[in-house]
């Protein structure tokens, strides 16, 4: 790192790599018997095309993870690119993951909002995650900032085969307080709704998919979204493919 | 015998012995990296003396052993003697019994080979035996073999994955699901809607759904070819026999995960030998050997044609086909995969008896409250747990309470394969000692329809000790979490609990309690486990116990071993997150 200071987006992600990296390489050695070795994984839930009415971009959704089973750093990734554009939704979270119950983990973290021509926020989150009854895999926290937010997630892996899976997915965004600057209002919540057909082509390591993704905002979100002109809600047609390593 | 009874005195006086001279041979095994190849795919492993054939060592009973391990490997190995009874310096664990072998060192190991029978090696470290580390071993007796066999063959299974063991374990901690490809789909839910009503097929998702357990979790990790002496079925291992001909398989299960359900099919098998100790002949059609178990069985083959020795994975996800042959070349029979066994939720008893009595499964270090601290793993006096408040687990377990009480009776062969037959309700009342929970998914049955091989059908030819009251009990509650794939003893993982403290000179009953869904074969190091499979004195001894979802087993240990060893569930990847603990045993001799 050199002594510079993370700066904004690109100082963020050198800082959360050269983290990553350290952690990786260190407990390279052989664990003792009977003693789990650290262990990291890298997976994608979204790496897709996306085709909308006005505009194609690109999206993703990723986590990196290493550690043990007494905590875990996780390195959150989301993004929405438009095509001959910026970024549109650009956030990076790190987080220290810890067990509290059988299925679910608690974890605390920083997380970065910086997509182009808004301006930046960065937020303490605090959440929960995990897996419900049901095989649901849910996840809700709090981003605490001058502008926080609650975000709550919740996906199902339904087989249709053992290889050819169906995944829906909702997230919900609760904006706390207002932020003009980037057209969000409190209580204005937004919506993403994602199903998404995939097939596991080499082992779980390769999965493309195909899809669709509706994204809807709603009150004085939705009320300031109209006024700039924007449409209140977006389906787009997804084409992806999902990595895990 | 008269001859041997007239000479004896004589040679004692005149000061020989008619003993074959205890000869010190040196043996020498070279630990290297290899090309892996499966007929079906190709991987970079390990294999001892440049070779994925497993290495065979040949000791005669009584011999002094020299075994120089010359390590290739740019990593740390170790070998571990798997059963034999050795100074606990010589039992090959890093961190245990010495510091391992380091790249470039040859390291020598040095014992007197105190039993005969079947065993195998393996290496110790990391997941070197899941990449190839391992081999056979086989101890001819002083006296020869009691049954005695025109052939003799060793049949070594192992469970080859494309994967690495370090990548197969990263994965399972990412996703415990990821190797499973039996899952139940919306085709299956289809199919039970159709067979049991929809109603029916979805309370059944909704009840596993209410646990997150998986009903086809029955094997972690699929995707291997099971191999036969390093061959798979496409290369075809094949051992010859003149028709007529009495032939012992020595069946060995080096698998770093599955178990395999044996079979000749065509001829009975009569098992003679369990774990290298000889047992009272027991004639089946089909035995399911747990990972790292031995069976020696005779087979006859009569005809002049190929037979096939079949190994089929207890998942039904991998088989592997050997052939006996009258001559080179011949390929016996194939056969399809019987259908996938599912878990029930008599296999979930024991995990819900845990959550009684444990509040949250968690299974990581710092739960409190599930604790038991003081109960088996500190070695404290403990009276048997039954008496113990809050401890009852509630019919879950009557089979072990009344195996218990039946300890000691003889003549139970004659209930062999009645276990789990659906007895058990009757609650408290006599019954076989059951190897798997009453409603089990998992209770085997043979290809043939015939006999199928269980624990409660061994019995020791010879006692190796004799029987005597257990001077205390430990319990070992087998514990995990699956979605998380932590794996633990007493709820606690190896690197967060401590060592259990064994007397030398006691004899300790351990009671098995298996609180998860999966079976577990769990293996003591140095000291032979003898289960209680209602025999008494001829209960056999054993170095591996499976002990299956959702039962309580018992073992009785003469601590006859000074110094501390290894005691782990041998299943690689549930060791390796940490069902795993040290046994000291104190005093004896140094």
């Amino acid at each position: 790192m050199s002594g510079t200071k993370p700066k904004g987006m690109n100082g963020m992600k050198q800082l959360i790599i050269g983290m990553l990296v350290g952690l990786v390489a260190a407990p390279a050695a052989m664990a003792d018997v009977g003693v789990p070795p650290t262990v990291w994984s890298f997976r994608t839930e979204k790496l897709e095309y996306r085709l909308g009415k006005k505009e194609n971009s690109l999206a993703w959704d990723f986590d990196a993870r290493v550690g043990g089973d007494e905590y875990r750093l996780v390195w959150k990734s989301e993004g929405l690119r438009i095509l001959g554009g910026g970024f549109a939704e650009l956030n990076n979270e790190l987080r220290f993951q810890k067990p509290i119950s059988a299925f679910f983990d608690t974890f605390v973290g920083v997380a970065a909002s910086t997509p182009d021509g808004e301006p930046q926020r960065y937020y303490g989150s605090l959440g929960v995650t995990g897996l419900a009854p049901q095989w649901f895999e849910v996840e809700g926290a709090l981003y605490v900032s001058k502008f926080p937010y609650i975000r709550a997630r919740a996906d199902y892996r339904a087989l249709i085969t053992n290889r050819l899976i169906l995944t829906p997915e909702v997230v919900l965004t609760m904006p706390l307080a207002d932020d003009p600057a980037r057209g969000i209002a409190a209580g204005g919540a937004s919506a993403e709704l994602g199903l998404r057909l995939g097939y596991d082509l080499i082992d779980r390591s390769v999965a493309p998919y195909i899809g669709l993704n509706y994204k809807r905002s709603f009150g004085g979100t939705a009320k300031l979204v109209r006024a700039s002109g924007g449409s209140v809600g977006e389906l787009t047609g997804v084409l992806g493919v999902n990595f895990f390593f | 015998m008269k001859n041997i009874n007239i000479l004896r005195p004589l040679a004692v006086f005149l000061g020989l012995s008619l003993a074959v001279p205890a000869t010190a041979k040196t043996y020498d095994i070279t630990v290297d990296k290899i090309r892996i190849d499966t007929g079906s795919f190709k991987k970079t492993g390990i294999g001892y003396n440049g070779s994925q054939t497993p290495t065979v060592l040949r000791f005669r009973e009584g011999e002094e052993v020299t075994i120089r391990v010359h390590n290739n490997l740019r990593e740390s190995t170790s070998i571990h003697w798997h059963g034999l009874i050795l100074p606990y310096q010589e039992d090959g664990v890093p961190g245990i019994s010495f510091k391992g072998i380091a790249p470039g060192e040859t390291f020598t190991y040095r014992f007197p080979i105190k039993q005969a029978g079947t065993y195998w090696f393996h290496s110790h470290s990391g997941f070197q035996e899941p990449e190839g580390a391992y081999g056979a071993i086989v101890i001819t007796p002083k006296r020869g073999e009691a049954v005695r066999a025109d052939r003799d063959y060793v049949v070594q299974f192992t469970d080859k994955h494309p994967h690495s063991g370090s990548r197969i374990f990263r994965n399972l901690k990412a996703s415990a699901d990821y190797y499973n490809r039996s899952q139940r789909t919306a085709q299956d839910l289809i199919k039970d809607a159709k067979a049991e009503g929809l109603i029916a097929a979805l309370k059944d998702r909704k009840m596993w759904g209410a646990m997150r357990m998986m009903p086809t979790d029955v094997e972690d990790v699929q995707g291997f070819t099971a191999l036969i002496n390093g061959a798979s079925t496409k290369q075809n291992w094949t051992g010859l026999f003149k028709p007529g001909e009495k032939v012992r398989l020595r069946l060995i299960n080096s698998s770093a995960n599955a178990y395999f359900d044996v079979r000749v099919p065509g001829l009975k098998m009569t098992v003679v030998q369990a774990d290298g100790n000889d047992v009272k002949p027991v004639t089946v059609d089909e035995l399911r050997i747990a990972v790292a178990e031995t069976y020696d069985v005779i087979v006859q083959p009569r005809e002049r044609k190929a037979y096939s020795i079949i190994g089929e994975s207890m998942g039904r996800t991998a088989m592997v086909r050997g052939t006996l042959a009258p001559s080179a070349g011949m390929v016996g029979p194939s056969f399809p995969l019987r259908p996938k066994p599912r878990l029930t939720m008599a296999d979930m008893s024991g995990m819900m008896s845990g959550m009684d009595h444990s509040g949250d499964k968690m299974g990581t270090a710092d739960m409190a409250g599930m604790d038991h601290s003081g109960m088996g793993h500190s070695g404290s006096d403990m009276k048997p747990a039954n008496d113990m408040p809050g401890m009852d687990h509630s019919g879950h377990d009557m089979g072990g309470k009344s195996m218990a009480g039946m300890s000691g009776m003889s003549g139970m062969s004659g209930m062999a394969g009645m276990a789990g037959a659906g007895q058990a309700s009757s609650k408290g009342k006599m019954r076989s000692p059951s190897f798997y929970a009453p409603g089990s998914g998992l209770i085997p049955t043979a290809a043939n329809g015939g006999k199928f091989l269980g624990y409660e059908d061994l019995a020791a030819r010879k006692p190796l000790y004799r029987d005597r009251p257990a001077t205390r009990e430990i319990e070992i509650r087998l514990t995990g979490n699956m979605e998380r794939y932590i794996w633990s003893i007493n709820g606690k993982k190896y690197q967060d609990a401590e060592p259990i403290r064994l007397k030398y000179g006691e004899r300790v009953r351990f009671k098995f309690v298996n609180e998860t869904m999966m079976a577990h074969p769990m293996h003591l190091h140095g000291m032979w486990t003898i289960l209680d499979t209602g025999k008494g004195a001829y209960n056999p001894a054993k170095h591996t116990v499976s002990i299956a979802p959702g039962t309580t087993v018992y073992t009785e240990t003469e601590v006859d071993a000074a110094g501390q060893w290894a005691f782990h569930c041998h299943l690689a990847y549930h060791m390796s997150s940490g069902m795993f603990r040290k046994v000291i045993v104190e005093g004896g001799p140094a």
